[in-house]
């Protein structure tokens, strides 16, 4: 059935089965992406996206579930003030290798400092604790968060 | 088809005859290793790397494939530099696969460093040669009169300057130099070199631009999922395919008769759909009955005992034999005796495969995540009989390799698929079938006995080696050589070797062989360092101080490997720093690759025996030159975490299958336990090499000898069990 979805401010509709995972309408049917397929079970947040502002993981979220939420993705994350910071930290630090993973971590650490703007190392490792970076770049995700959050020295 | 650009923009076979057609005004530069000279056309033949646009931006194609490890970065620094233009005028594009072009393209073994400083810098140095030749020619002066800054030819005593834009039409014109006559740079001149600069592609991945095998996308294209059978090489016994066409959105559904081989096409059922969720619910529909296989009955449990049975039987094939160990064990002042084990592991790449092949006008069209496209190629041509000039493969980024992607398994499937789908498709695995497909890092026991004087020193080391294979033919990546460390060190010292069929598909992991290799060694050299009362750092020099026969080790150099064994004890505070309860440092090292790798491990254990990497300090000699800084920590940092987490997980066998399917079972190190790691080069006066894979292996037994310090328990079995390591 069609869905009307608000996708990064855009209105788009979707023709899919009611159980598609968001990832799949995403990936597949809009052409966006950016937010990646890692394991299917929300085990390794590289599907990562914002509903409302919260970071949910598309691989286990139905579109019918979506409803009126408004979903952000990597694709949108320049638009927000903090998810432009974070993917400048990001950048200036080089984090990724492959960059697989780095989408999913991006909309998690935005999400983290939004609602948290001087997280500590603990309140870190809780919001990023579900995002595996294969290549473990951890120390550089740490990193980055500090500095979009201003807290480097 | 914008995506297909983005994602494969290079110099492909497919573009090539555009740019040399298109390019006018534009130099591209194009020779072969052997100095024989440019040409404008013919490039097919040719080695092309750099093109210059008149407005004075460079492209230079990257060769390899990039699987996270930086090269599409790295390898055209080194043409930049010598071609002497500024880095922020530089655009590097992706490679076709092409070996007649490019030589040979692979992400593998942390050989692309080695093999191509010398050889990248010369083909910017000819290029830089070319622009001077054009200027001296238009000028009227002398080559050696000429200079150049970044992007400019400079005749200094006329004041006469000419950016390479405007020179690159004329410079195309001019015959290559040999590469040998090249001077190249010296290291103080250096202004890309050295430098840390980040990714070529890091804009495009942090706004999550299409850059994967998984991103592409095609006009037309379809979906495929491929289920095969869980024991390896089963083939499919019945299937209900209607069910799965049943399935809204799935356009057709397929037996794949395949082979036996496995790494090539194996047995299954294609279900190709709209979309890729359609695909995989079709396949979840199937109802797939699979032939018994002779490798059912195979276990991890029956690996054990049958490893159990070798090492009593005390056989095996002696691979080599210093000395006396028996005599020299007899006469020591104290012997120790240990078993070791590690697990299969899985290469568990964040991308699962994925492969997307398009049939058209006779030729199969590839677009693959592969670490080694050009067996792929070979391999998609013998499987569907076309004709090797028939198969063409794209190079896509890789979404981490970790030596997976050095097989092409996925690229058959997908040609395959493709061909009988008669349409474009992309095909995607699961988590569960990217775990339960895999090439695995193979398990494998040592039963070792050792000796110390009284001393302390080492008088006699034999190692017992159980592994896999069959006849003379070790299982691939289950083998070692008869010079591993600490061969060659001690005057008696022996290595036999036994083997056990195995039906599961081995592989390279990251530092293959050494991944599990300094496990053991490394922990057992601390057994006897505490057997013997000696300092396990003392222990080290001691071993490494007797210079090694020539070829020890495809040439390990104690004194190298000696210094950054200082080196990192030093950092760590060996010996000097004040530690906890239930906290210990460990300290190891390992060559490979190339590499000299020494770390030191603080480890805090709770009394439940949860082990935690405080912090990591690394020692390293890769030469003279890190090439970019800025990748080079990243690379050194994540094989550090990439070696902890390898601590944690395991692939099990029950019924000749997989127990394992994702990452709840299979668990990967996650950001609460990634240490702090503190990184110390040392710059030899060596050729650089690579970086992807030597930072790895020490850390492992780094962390189990400093467990022993914490808890005075010996981690002689991976994975780490908390059970074994509580207190009391």
């Amino acid at each position: 059935m069609a869905y009307q979805l608000n996708v990064n401010g855009k209105a788009m509709t979707a023709d899919v089965d009611p159980d598609t995972p968001l990832l799949w309408v995403l990936r597949d049917t809009l052409g966006l992406v950016g937010t990646k397929f890692g394991c299917g079970i929300a085990q390794c947040g590289a599907c990562t996206v914002h509903a409302d502002g919260a970071p949910i993981r598309a691989c286990m979220t139905p579109i019918e579930a979506i409803g009126d939420a408004k979903i952000t993705t990597i694709e949108g994350a320049s638009a927000l003030e903090v998810g432009a910071r974070v993917q400048k930290a990001w950048s200036e630090l080089d984090v990724a290798q492959c960059g697989y993973c780095q989408p999913g971590q991006i909309m998690s650490a935005t999400a983290l400092l939004t609602q948290n703007p001087s997280p500590t190392d603990d309140d870190i490792d809780a919001a990023m604790a579900g995002n595996i970076c294969r290549c473990a770049t951890y120390v550089r995700i740490r990193a980055a968060i500090k500095r979009a959050a201003g807290q480097e020295a | 088809m914008g995506i297909v650009q983005n994602i494969t923009e290079g110099f492909s076979p497919s573009r090539r005859a555009v740019l040399a057609g298109g390019g006018a005004g534009g130099l591209i530069l194009a020779f072969s290793f052997a100095g024989k000279g440019a040409a404008a056309d013919g490039l097919a033949k040719l080695n092309a790397y750099v093109q210059i646009a008149p407005d004075g931006i460079v492209t230079i194609v990257s060769k390899n494939p990039e699987i996270g490890q930086g090269i599409k970065t790295s390898l055209p620094m080194l043409i930049a530099e010598e071609l002497d233009v500024d880095w922020a005028n530089v655009r590097t594009v992706q490679a076709g696969n092409d070996p007649v072009a490019y030589g040979r393209q692979f992400a593998g073994g942390s050989m692309a460093t080695p093999l191509h400083w010398d050889q990248l810098r010369q083909v910017g140095a000819a290029g830089r040669a070319m622009l001077i030749s054009a200027a001296a020619a238009d000028w009227g002066v002398e080559v050696a009169s000429l200079t150049t800054e970044p992007g400019v030819v400079v005749h200094a005593a006329s004041r006469r300057r000419a950016t390479y834009g405007a020179l690159t039409a004329k410079a195309a014109a001019q015959t290559a130099p040999e590469l040998s006559s090249l001077k190249l740079k010296d290291a103080s001149a250096y202004r890309i070199i050295g430098q840390p600069i980040p990714q070529v592609d890091t804009a495009a991945i942090v706004t999550g631009q299409p850059l994967f095998g998984i991103d592409m996308r095609l006009p037309g294209m379809l979906y495929a999922a491929y289920a095969k059978a869980p024991v390896f090489a089963a083939k499919v016994a019945s299937v209900d395919l209607s069910a799965a066409q049943g399935v809204k959105g799935v356009r057709k559904a397929f037996v794949v008769e395949g082979g036996t081989e496995l790494d090539g096409l194996l047995p299954g059922v294609a279900v190709v759909a709209d979309s890729w969720w359609a695909a995989n619910k079709g396949r979840q529909a199937l109802n797939i009955q699979w032939t018994d296989h002779p490798t059912s009955s195979q276990s991890t449990e029956g690996y054990a005992g049958q490893a159990r049975s070798l090492k009593a039987a005390k056989g095996g094939k002696t691979l080599r034999s210093d000395g006396d160990v028996e005599a020299a064990l007899a006469a020591s002042a104290k012997t120790v005796e240990a078993d070791y084990f590690y697990p299969f592991l899985s290469h568990a790449t964040l991308e699962p495969q994925n492969c997307t092949a398009h049939f058209h006008d006779g030729k199969m069209e590839i677009w693959a995540p592969t670490q080694l496209p050009e067996p792929g190629r070979q391999l998609v041509a013998k499987t569907l009989g076309l004709a090797p000039e028939n198969v063409i493969v794209h190079m896509t980024r890789c979404g981490g390799g970790f030596g997976r992607r050095l097989m092409n398994d996925y690229m058959v499937e997908a040609a395959w698929i493709a061909r009988e789908a008669g349409a474009p498709v992309k095909l995607v695995w699961t988590r569960e079938d990217d775990m339960r497909h895999d090439f695995y890092r193979p398990a494998g026991f040592h039963h070792f006995r050792g000796g110390v004087d009284a001393s302390g020193n080492i008088t006699a080391w034999a190692d017992h080696f159980v592994t896999f294979g069959e006849g003379e033919a070790t299982a691939r990546s289950a083998g070692m050589a008869p010079t591993e460390f600490p061969a060659q060190f001690l005057d008696n010292y022996k290595l036999d070797v036994s083997m056990m069929p195995l039906g599961v598909p081995t592989g390279p992991l990251r530092a293959p062989g050494s991944n599990a290799i300094a496990f053991v060694v490394q922990s057992f050299i601390d057994e006897l360092a505490h057997a013997g009362g000696v300092d396990p750092v003392e222990m080290r020099l001691r071993l490494l101080s007797k210079t090694a026969a020539a070829g020890g080790q495809g040439g390990l150099n104690a004194e190298r490997m000696a210094g950054v064994v200082r080196l990192a004890a030093e950092k760590a505070g060996w010996g000097k720093t004040t530690l906890g309860p239930r906290q210990g440092q460990g300290i190891a090292f390992h060559y490979s690759h190339l590499g000299y790798f020494a770390e030191v491990a603080q480890v805090a254990v709770t009394e439940d025996g949860t082990v935690k990497v405080e912090k990591v300090w690394i020692a390293a000699d890769v030469g003279r030159q890190i090439i970019n800084p800025l990748g080079a920590l990243n690379q050194i940092e994540g094989s550090v975490i990439d070696g902890i987490s390898e601590m944690y997980g395991q692939i099990t066998i029950k019924d000749g299958q997989v127990e394992q399917a994702n990452f709840d079972t299979f668990p990967l190190l996650r950001i609460p336990d990634a240490p702090v790691i503190e990184t110390h080069f040392i710059k030899s006066d060596n050729p650089p090499t690579g970086l992807g894979e030597p930072a790895l292996p020490p850390v492992v037994p780094a962390v189990t000898n400093a467990i022993f310090a914490a808890t005075g328990k010996r981690v002689r079995s991976l994975p780490l069990n908390a059970s074994e390591l509580a207190a009391g």
